[in-house]
C-alpha cells in the first residue's frame, strides 16, 4: 500500500457478515476511544446504535412542538375566522362554537405533528444526500442486502493510517477496505 | 448483548423457514425488475380502458352538470357519497395494518403493511374524487379552503363538510408521508441493486442518499414509531368524521350515536375484505406464499370476522334504538328500510355482511384462500349495499310522504363507480411493477436470528 497521509481518504471501512460481529466491532472501537465512526446495516439493529453511543433522539421533541403549533394554529385559525373575521350568528348560537371546532384543531394537530416527524427525521439525518464517501467503498451496495459494515473515519482525532488498520483488522471483519472522499 | 439474545419470537408461520436476509432481498427485490410478465400488460390495459370509462363519465359531467346522474329530490346524495365512503373505508385496513399492529407488536403484519399502505393511498384517491365532483362545480372546489379571497368569505367550521376536507386531506398526506418513509430504505435497496443507469438514478433519487447509517436507523425508527402513534388516532378520527355528515344532519336513520364507531368497524371491515381479494391472487401470482403465509390469511379473516361482529351489533342497535326511542319517524325508517321498496337492497346487506361472514369461525375456511377470498368478495360488495342502504333508504322517504321518491343510479353514476375502480386498480398495477410490494428491510428484521448469513 502507498504511503500517503489522510488526504483524499474518508476513512476505513470493515465487513462484516452478520450482524453480531459488527455489535462486537461497534463495542471494540468505542473502547479503543474512537469517536468519528459510523455502522451501516440493511436493518435497524439497536444494540449497534447503542454501541456507537446514539442516544435518546431530539425527535419527539420536534414532533410535539410541531404538533402544538398545529393544535394552535387549527384552532387559532377557526377561532380568527369565526369570531373575529367572517362571525355568522346561526340560530343565536356562540361565535366561539369551541367545541365544533374540534375535529379540524385535531386534524390540524396530527397533520403538522406528521410532517415535523418526518421533515424532523429527514433533516437530524441530513437528507437529502445524494453524495456520500461510503458510496465509494467497493460492496458497499450490499448494506442495503445482507451485510453489515463499520467505517472509521480520518476526522477522529484517534485516526492512523496504519494503527487503525491493523485495529480494523483485528476484529476478524469479511474484508478491509479504504474509503475515498 | 448479542442478537441472539434478543427476545425475538421466532415465529416459523409468519415467513417460511431457511429464508436470509438476501433471499428476501432478492425475491422481493427482484419482482421489480424482471421482465415485465404479460398478464401485467393485460391487467393494466383493462384498467387503463376503465380509467378512460371515469374521464369520459367526467367528461360528460363536467359539461352537463350532476343532472346526469341519478339524484333528484329528495335523494339529494346518490353514488357519489355512497362510493366515497365506500373508498375511504377501504383505506382504512391500510393504517390498521401499518399503525395500529406496528404498535400492537404483531409482527405478522410486516409482509402486508407496504401493500396495504399503497392500497390506502389508492382507495383514498379514489374516494377524494367524489366529493371533488359531487359539489357540481370540480372547478371551484378549492372555495372549501379557507383562503384570504376577494368574496371575503370564509368556510363554515361548525359544518361536519368542512370537518371532511380538513379530515379526508390529512389521511390522505399521513398516509403517504407513512408510506414514503417506509419505502426509503427499500428504494435504496432497489438503486444498489439495479443494473441501468436511468433506474439507479431514479431509485436514488427517491432514496434521498438512505446510506442505513447507524445514527440514521435510530431517527428513523423513533419517526417511523412517531408516525404510527400519530396515524392511529387519525385513522379513527377520518371514519368518525364522515360518519359526522350524517350524524350531525336530522334525518332519520342518520342521527345516531352509534354511527361513529359502527363506522370505524365498518372501514376495518371492508379495508380487510379488500388487503384479502388483492392479497390472495397476489401471492400466488408473485409466488409469495413464503412471505404472506396461511398465518396471516387467517389473521385477516380473524379481524374481519371480529369487526364484522361489532357491524352486525350496529345493525342491531340501529333497529332496537328505533323501537326504544319511540321516536315515529325512526320506526317507520327501519320498517321501510326491512320491508320497504330497498328491501332487497337491505336484505342482501345483511346476507353479505353479516350471514357470510360466519363461514369465517371454522378453520376450514379461514386456512383455505379459496374460502377466505369468497366471503371477501361478500363483504365487499356488502359494505358498497350498506352504505347505499343508509344513504337512499333515509333520504327516499323522509317526514312528509308528499315529497317521497325512489333512486336509482343511471348509466354515468355505474360509469364513474367502475371506472374509479379502475383507477384503483391502474395505480395498484403501477405500483406492483416500480416499488417493492413487501417491505424488505422489515422483513430482514423478523428473520429468525440463527438463519442470519451472508
Amino acid at each position: 500500500m502507498e504511503p500517503r497521509r489522510h488526504v483524499g481518504l474518508y476513512g476505513l471501512m470493515a465487513e462484516f457478515d452478520n450482524s453480531e460481529q459488527l455489535i462486537r466491532a461497534s463495542h471494540e472501537a468505542r473502547a479503543k476511544g474512537y469517536r468519528k465512526l459510523d455502522a451501516f446495516t440493511p436493518y435497524p439493529i439497536e444494540e449497534v446504535s447503542e454501541a456507537l453511543g446514539h442516544h435518546g433522539s431530539k425527535l419527539p421533541l420536534i414532533v410535539l412542538i410541531g404538533g402544538i403549533l398545529g393544535a394552535l394554529g387549527g384552532f387559532g385559525l377557526q377561532y380568527w375566522v369565526s369570531v373575529i373575521e367572517y362571525p355568522l350568528n346561526v340560530g343565536g348560537r356562540p361565535l366561539n362554537s369551541w367545541i365544533a371546532f374540534i375535529p379540524v384543531t385535531f386534524e390540524t394537530t396530527i397533520l403538522l405533528a406528521s410532517l415535523s416527524a418526518v421533515l424532523g427525521m429527514l433533516a437530524l439525518n441530513g437528507l437529502p444526500k445524494p453524495y456520500h464517501p461510503v458510496f465509494n467503498a467497493e460492496r458497499f451496495a450490499l448494506a442495503s442486502r445482507d451485510r453489515y459494515f463499520l467505517c472509521i473515519e480520518t476526522a477522529d482525532p484517534g485516526f492512523d493510517r496504519q494503527g487503525t488498520e491493523s485495529f480494523v483488522k483485528g476484529l476478524d471483519p469479511g474484508g478491509v477496505y479504504e474509503v475515498e472522499n | 448483548m448479542s442478537v441472539d439474545d434478543r427476545a425475538l419470537p421466532v415465529k416459523p408461520q409468519i415467513i417460511a423457514p431457511g429464508h436470509t436476509s438476501a433471499t428476501v432481498s432478492d425475491h422481493i427485490g427482484e419482482i421489480v425488475f424482471r421482465k415485465t410478465p404479460r398478464w401485467w400488460y393485460f391487467g393494466f390495459a383493462v384498467s387503463l380502458a376503465l380509467v378512460m370509462l371515469l374521464l369520459m363519465a367526467l367528461t360528460k359531467l363536467i359539461v352537463n352538470g350532476t343532472g346526469i346522474w341519478g339524484l333528484n329530490n329528495p335523494v339529494g346524495w346518490g353514488f357519489a357519497i355512497i362510493n366515497f365512503v365506500w373508498w375511504i373505508g377501504i383505506g382504512h385496513a391500510g393504517t390498521l395494518i401499518s399503525a395500529i399492529l406496528l404498535l400492537l407488536r404483531q409482527e405478522w403484519r410486516t409482509s402486508i403493511n407496504r401493500f396495504a399502505e399503497a392500497m390506502t393511498l389508492f382507495a383514498v384517491a379514489c374516494a377524494g374524487l367524489y366529493p371533488l365532483i359531487h359539489v357540481g362545480r370540480p372547478w371551484l372546489a378549492y372555495w372549501l379552503l379557507p383562503y384570504p379571497n376577494t368574496m371575503g368569505m370564509w368556510p363554515q367550521f361548525r359544518s361536519p363538510l368542512v370537518w371532511d376536507v380538513f379530515a379526508v386531506s390529512t389521511y390522505a398526506s399521513v398516509s403517504l408521508l407513512f408510506w414514503y418513509v417506509g419505502l426509503i430504505p427499500d428504494l435504496a435497496t432497489l438503486r444498489d441493486r439495479s443494473r441501468s443507469m436511468l433506474k439507479q438514478k431514479i431509485y436514488g433519487i427517491l432514496a434521498m442518499g438512505w446510506r442505513g447509517s447507524a445514527a440514521h436507523w435510530h431517527n428513523y425508527e423513533t419517526a417511523y414509531l412517531l408516525l404510527a402513534g400519530l396515524a392511529t388516532p387519525l385513522v379513527i378520527s377520518v371514519h368518525t368524521v364522515v360518519s359526522f355528515d350524517f350524524a350531525v344532519g336530522q334525518i332519520p336513520g342518520w342521527h345516531a350515536t352509534i354511527f361513529p364507531p359502527y363506522f370505524v368497524a365498518g372501514a376495518i371491515f371492508a379495508g380487510f375484505a379488500m388487503v384479502l381479494t388483492l392479497t390472495i391472487p397476489l401471492r400466488a401470482i408473485f409466488k409469495l406464499q413464503d412471505f404472506i403465509t396461511t398465518r396471516h390469511i387467517e389473521n385477516m379473516c380473524k379481524v374481519m370476522l371480529a369487526t364484522g361482529l361489532i357491524v352486525a351489533y350496529g345493525y342491531l342497535i340501529e333497529i332496537f334504538m328505533a323501537w326504544y326511542s319511540g321516536h315515529w319517524y325512526e320506526k317507520f325508517m327501519i320498517l321501510n328500510r326491512i320491508t320497504g321498496p330497498y328491501k332487497y337492497h337491505w336484505w342482501a346487506l345483511i346476507l353479505c355482511n353479516i350471514l357470510a361472514v360466519q363461514a369465517l369461525w371454522f378453520r376450514k375456511v379461514r386456512a383455505s384462500a379459496i374460502g377466505a377470498f369468497i366471503v371477501a368478495m361478500f363483504v365487499n360488495v356488502g359494505m358498497w349495499l350498506e352504505r347505499f342502504v343508509i344513504v337512499v333508504t333515509s333520504l327516499h322517504r323522509d317526514f312528509l310522504p308528499s315529497s317521497w321518491g325512489m333512486y336509482s343510479g343511471t348509466f354515468w353514476d355505474w360509469a364513474t363507480f367502475i371506472g374509479s375502480i379502475g383507477l384503483f386498480l391502474a395505480l395498484l398495477f403501477l405500483f406492483l411493477r416500480f416499488l417493492p410490494m413487501i417491505s424488505i428491510f422489515e422483513m430482514r428484521t423478523i428473520l429468525p436470528k440463527t438463519e442470519e448469513k451472508g
